[in-house]
């Protein structure tokens, strides 16, 4: 691809304020609009402005295969993981108001959804970027 | 004699716009020979049953649901057809996905992606 | 609470994990990811036997996921008929994974096995989840789940065909979900609710309304283009022949079942056996495509060259039976058409594993190319052979059983006619059964020597298919046994306790 400056300039300006705006959209799921799907969606948007404005390599060498692999992993260990310590103090699976009771703090069950928010949201994330990276590079290196 | 059927027309044109869009994508899977072409008509077949959904929940002057603080008053959309939509639009990412991989890897393979010139393919191996 | 309370969302969960695991441990050294599939799977039967001598023993048992008690929380809920569904698949499951480890290596190709045995868990649990979910749209995203996984292990046989193959499998399969969708959506049009228990509490009262009637169209047919019964099975010849051996057992064994078994759930427990007698009279229909898709299955399989082909064609016609007890909606046949469930699973994986063990020496599995192949492969001829027994419904094998309930149902209920060609269609399967038979023992091989160099293949593909080739025949002689479980299933369909 030819080299824009324009372009490429303004994708390096524009990547941090999407991420920052899905963190946000991540975060705000456990009160309002938002969440995890949502969230991840924007994120690995901005490593596809990326790879449209630079070229598939270039990101490839700053968020490997190997990071994908590990940030979906990561992700869906985060949700079963809280989940499952919700069995702990006699809940129901993903019961959050087992483990707010049992520790007694208020509010935990808010900061646990946003928790179990987050690994959604770099679950999809990663595997919006791994579908990317498959369909432009002709489905070539995968695991 | 066209008036009651504008009416019924307009009445639930929501649901109307939905059945449209649902049988141009079933037309496009069925006469279109490119395999991308297919793929999209089945989007657009998933898009609609989508619209479908998100055209459920409204409440005719409903605000979205968010938490208010205390004392305000509001009336919500239904907030649950929406929720389930999300999933289902996830699942269509996802089988897109797989689709345009599949047709990646016929084209590589054989170089074609309609279907006659894949049968033609097919019948020499 | 106990452990054992929890074992219907560990069951689901655990695999997920254990999904992710193979994933990881695939990069240290891949020989792992085998192990860790096996015992995982090995698992989840256990804690299936565990779930349904629960249910067999204290009745239904309902898991409110987050603690939200339906209408407004998903729940998992576990009775008769779902819990032997669950030991059935996880049974089936079972067997192909222990056949799989060495027919991947030949087939998939070792940089490929990481993905695979992820793919095969997720499938597993995707149709697990399906099997024990108690919310309608639930079902709708564990569907969806195991599908995607089926569309990308068909095509893991990495070749054109079976790319093809697994593209029609997903235009077709999407659309079914999108139907599937639809009618959801209708569902809760008309009650405000999802989850199964309030659907069939809330329907009866709206069973008149026009958005029900295409619900319940929508649904049907979905769910039949997903169980490939007749007239919607085109994704299936293809799907089922161009698939890795281990991905066919998997997908005809497991995937169709769970697919009949959501059938059954949507029009017995959801629409209830009013709905489809008295408002909306579609047993007829369904008894009359029921048979014509036995005889149109049979027939197209004896018309196959292919061995995997012509049984997957004769999976079609099997369908036809299950659907016939559908039909019929009477206790006796019910009870039959859910022994059938099991019985066809049991049989046709063993029949597939055979095909299997053929592809695996003799890299073909047209019909043509087997001649005199029993004297280099007794032991499989032998299974295919009993298991072929079965299929045709020989005394006292299982295939019998089932047929024999269903034919009782059918003529309790005065079906004359169609319980005659039920029993047509018994001696079409004899004609393609009878047909690898005669090939295998009674044709003259060409160059295969005199039989003195034994192409048996590994023992740990054999166990399997011996296994499941002796249950056909073990669960016919102690059939009394399963009646026990089925029966109270059979009653729970038809609204009774």
């Amino acid at each position: 691809m030819k080299e824009n400056v324009v372009i490429r300039t303004i994708s390096r300006f524009l990547v941090p304020f999407i991420q920052v705006y899905a963190l946000y959209v991540i975060v705000h799921g456990a009160l309002g609009a938002g969440g995890g799907f949502q969230g991840g969606v924007v994120f690995a948007a901005s490593f596809i402005l990326m790879i449209i404005a630079f070229d598939l390599p270039y990101v490839r060498q700053r968020f490997n295969y190997k990071w994908i692999v590990i940030c979906s992993v990561l992700g869906v260990t985060i949700y079963a993981t809280i989940g499952l310590l919700c069995l702990i103090p006699s809940g129901n699976y993903l019961e959050y108001g087992a483990i707010e009771a049992a520790l007694g703090i208020p509010h935990l069950h808010g900061y646990l959804i946003d928790a179990v928010e987050v690994g959604i949201g770099i679950t999809v994330m990663a595997a919006m970027t791994s579908i990317i990276y498959d369909i432009s590079n002709k489905g070539g290196e995968s695991s | 004699m066209i008036e009651p059927l504008l009416e019924l027309f307009f009445a639930r044109y929501n649901y109307w716009m939905a059945i449209i869009l649902m049988l141009i994508g079933l037309y496009t899977l069925i006469a279109k020979q490119n395999l991308v072409k297919k793929l999209i008509g089945l989007n657009i077949f998933q898009t609609a049953i989508f619209l479908f959904y998100i055209s459920l929940g409204e409440v005719r002057g409903g605000t979205a649901p968010i938490y208010l603080p205390e004392g305000v008053d509001a009336l919500y959309v239904n907030p649950l057809p929406h929720v389930l939509i999300l999933t289902a639009i996830v699942v269509g990412v996802s089988v897109t996905a797989v689709g345009l991989s599949l047709i990646v890897r016929m084209h590589e393979e054989c170089g074609v992606i309609d279907e006659d010139g894949l049968l033609k393919e097919m019948r020499h191996r | 609470m106990t452990l054992i309370d929890h074992l219907p969302v560990l069951i689901i969960v655990i695999p997920i994990l254990a999904s992710l695991l193979i994933l990881l441990a695939g990069w240290w050294d891949r020989r792992l990811c085998y192990p860790i599939s096996l015992i995982t799977i090995l698992l989840q039967f256990g804690a299936a036997i565990v779930i349904l001598l629960q249910v067999m023993r204290e009745g239904a048992i309902r898991y409110y996921l987050g603690g939200w008690a339906p209408p407004f929380g998903i729940e998992l809920a576990i009775d008769s008929f779902n819990s032997f569904i669950l030991a059935t698949i996880l049974l089936l499951a079972a067997a192909t994974a222990v056949y799989a480890r060495r027919s991947v290596e030949r087939e998939i190709g070792p940089e490929k096995t990481i993905s695979f045995y992820v793919l095969f868990q997720l499938l597993v649990t995707g149709l697990v989840g399906m099997t024990i979910t108690g919310d309608i749209f639930n079902l709708y995203v564990f569907l969806e789940i195991s599908s995607i996984a089926a569309y990308t292990l068909i095509a893991s046989a990495r070749k054109p065909r079976s790319y093809v193959a697994s593209f029609n499998y997903l235009v077709l399969g999407s659309i079914a979900g999108g139907f599937i969708l639809i009618g959801i959506g209708n569902l809760y049009v008309a009650t405000g609710t999802l989850n199964m228990l309030d659907l069939a509490r809330l329907l009866p009262a709206s069973f008149e309304l026009a958005t029900v009637h295409a619900a319940f169209l929508f649904l049907v047919i979905g769910f039949s283009i997903k169980a490939a019964f007749f007239p919607l099975h085109l994704w299936l010849p293809d799907a089922y022949t161009e698939s890795p051996s281990a991905v066919t057992i998997l997908i005809s064994t497991v995937m169709a079942k769970v697919s009949i078994y959501a059938l059954f759930r949507i029009i017995f427990t959801i629409f209830s056996t009013a709905y489809i007698i008295d408002v909306f009279p579609v047993t007829g229909f369904i008894l009359f495509i029921a048979t014509v898709a036995m005889i149109a299955g049979a027939v197209l399989a004896i018309a196959q060259s292919d061995l995997k082909r012509m049984l997957a064609y004769s999976s079609v016609s099997q369908v036809g039976y299950i659907m016939f007890s559908l039909g019929v909606t009477n206790q006796v046949a019910l009870e039959g058409g859910l022994l059938h469930i099991l019985g066809h699973a049991v049989m046709k994986g063993c029949l597939f594993m055979v095909a299997g063990l053929i592809i695996y020496r003799m890299g073909t599995s047209r019909l043509s190319e087997l001649k005199g192949i029993a004297k280099a492969m007794p032991i499989s001829c032998a299974a295919f052979a009993l298991a072929g027994a079965s299929m045709i419904g020989i005394p006292p094998t299982i295939g019998f059983m089932s047929k024999y309930y269903i034919v009782l149902g059918a003529l309790e209920a005065g079906h004359w006619v169609y319980a005659g060609i039920l029993l047509l269609g018994s001696l079409l399967a004899v004609g393609y059964i009878w047909r690898f038979i005669e090939i295998a023992y009674f044709r003259d091989g060409r160059d295969r020597g005199s039989g003195a160099r034994t192409l048996e293949a590994p023992a740990s593909m054999l166990a399997p298919m011996v296994a499941l080739a002796l249950l056909c025949l073990l669960l016919g002689v102690f059939v009394e046994g399963l009646m026990e479980i089925v029966g109270p299933a059979a009653s729970l369909l038809l609204g009774g306790a």
